[in-house]
């Protein structure tokens, strides 16, 4: 049985030690890739000294290039399971046997780490909380099943999952509610597990982008469900 | 604005948006290349709705006839359209520049371990 956990990366410098040493203490028996997207600090040099494996980007691909790129490398690397953590320190590692230990005793394709179901260590801005809980209800009538976090990056999955994000369409900016979505309709089993989060520092969260955000998960979803008609 | 050519206007308007979901949905384009066209329509839509509101604009951009604000709203359409283009082909053009050259230097290498 065969652990990756991927992490990608856009300039985590500052954070990145901290999450591969958490990884290392929690998951022992996990192996570790970063994927790199054209970060311009140090991330490289910094996540390779700590022991992890490094797959660096020519160019900036975004979250879900890097996130596939990881993907791509733990089926060409024949492993079993895949952890999905983000490099800014939001997700806790020590949650990571939470994630797997459904997905390995074959419960469900997938867990996601749920910070409604557990803790929020930081405070969610308001016009943030209310789209999440929007995408949440949307995402929880058509999976019919109560699903509380659809844009935590925290999941644990199997290959059967990594190669369907593989071979087929795959969100190169942010793979959400979209996502879970097509899992979903696709036969996929998901479950959410409680999990603690910290604040992070994502772009989505500056600037027009939530308003982005908000246009591209709606005509993404609509899209999703359209293909199924 | 007469009822037919406000039907029709709504009519066009509406399939426009459509035939862009349906782009996407066949993955023929990304997401991100179509909020431009998906609020183009929805101007457009709502123009037809509220003809006062085009009238307003008319007059606020010091124009004489409805149609004027119309045919200026779709050259700055175009124009938009093309600077986003330009800006999205800039990206990629830089973004080939480096895959060739990271492909030569790979082969490079290759052929050095095959030496060894």
């Amino acid at each position: 049985m065969r652990v990756l956990v991927v992490i990608p990366c856009y300039n985590e410098e500052k954070n990145i030690i901290s999450v591969i040493k958490d990884i290392k203490t929690y998951a022992p028996e996990a192996d570790i890739v970063v994927v790199d997207d054209a970060s311009t600090d140090k991330t490289v040099i910094v996540a390779k000294n700590e022991g992890a494996k490094v797959l660096k980007l020519p160019f900036n691909l975004g979250p879900g290039g890097a996130l596939q790129t990881g993907f791509k490398y733990a089926i060409s690397k024949n492993y079993d399971f895949i952890v999905r953590i983000d490099g800014d320190g939001q997700h806790d590692p020590r949650y990571i046997k939470n994630l797997l230990l459904p997905v390995i005793k074959g419960e469900v394709d997938m867990t996601i780490g749920s910070r409604f179901l557990g803790e929020t260590r930081y405070k969610i801005p308001v016009f943030r909380k209310i789209g999440m809980s929007i995408f949440a209800w949307i995402t929880s009538k058509i999976l019919k099943q109560k699903i509380t976090d659809t844009t935590s990056g925290f999941r644990a999955f199997n290959k059967k999952i990594a190669c369907f994000f593989v071979n087929s369409y795959y969100p190169s900016d942010y793979p959400d509610a979209d996502v879970l979505i097509n899992l979903h309709l696709t036969g996929f089993r998901i479950k959410e597990i409680p999990v603690t989060m910290y604040g992070g520092n994502k772009t989505i969260h500056s600037g027009i982008m939530p308003l982005y955000y908000i246009f591209k998960m709606c005509l993404s979803i609509l899209a999703t469900l359209l293909r199924r008609i | 604005m007469p009822l037919k050519q406000k039907i029709f206007a709504l009519v066009i308007s509406i399939c426009f948006i459509l035939f862009v979901i349906e782009l996407v949905r066949r993955k023929k384009v990304e997401e991100e290349y179509t909020w431009l066209w998906i609020l183009t329509g929805c101007i457009i839509m709502f123009l037809v709705i509220d003809f006062d509101f085009l009238l307003w604009l008319t007059h606020f951009i010091g124009a004489v006839a409805p149609t004027s604000t119309l045919f200026f709203g779709g050259i700055f359409f175009l124009l938009l359209l093309n600077i986003q283009f330009s800006i999205k082909i800039s990206s990629l053009s830089r973004q080939l520049r480096i895959l060739a050259q990271e492909n030569a230097l790979l082969k490079g290498e290759i052929e050095e371990l095959k030496i060894k």
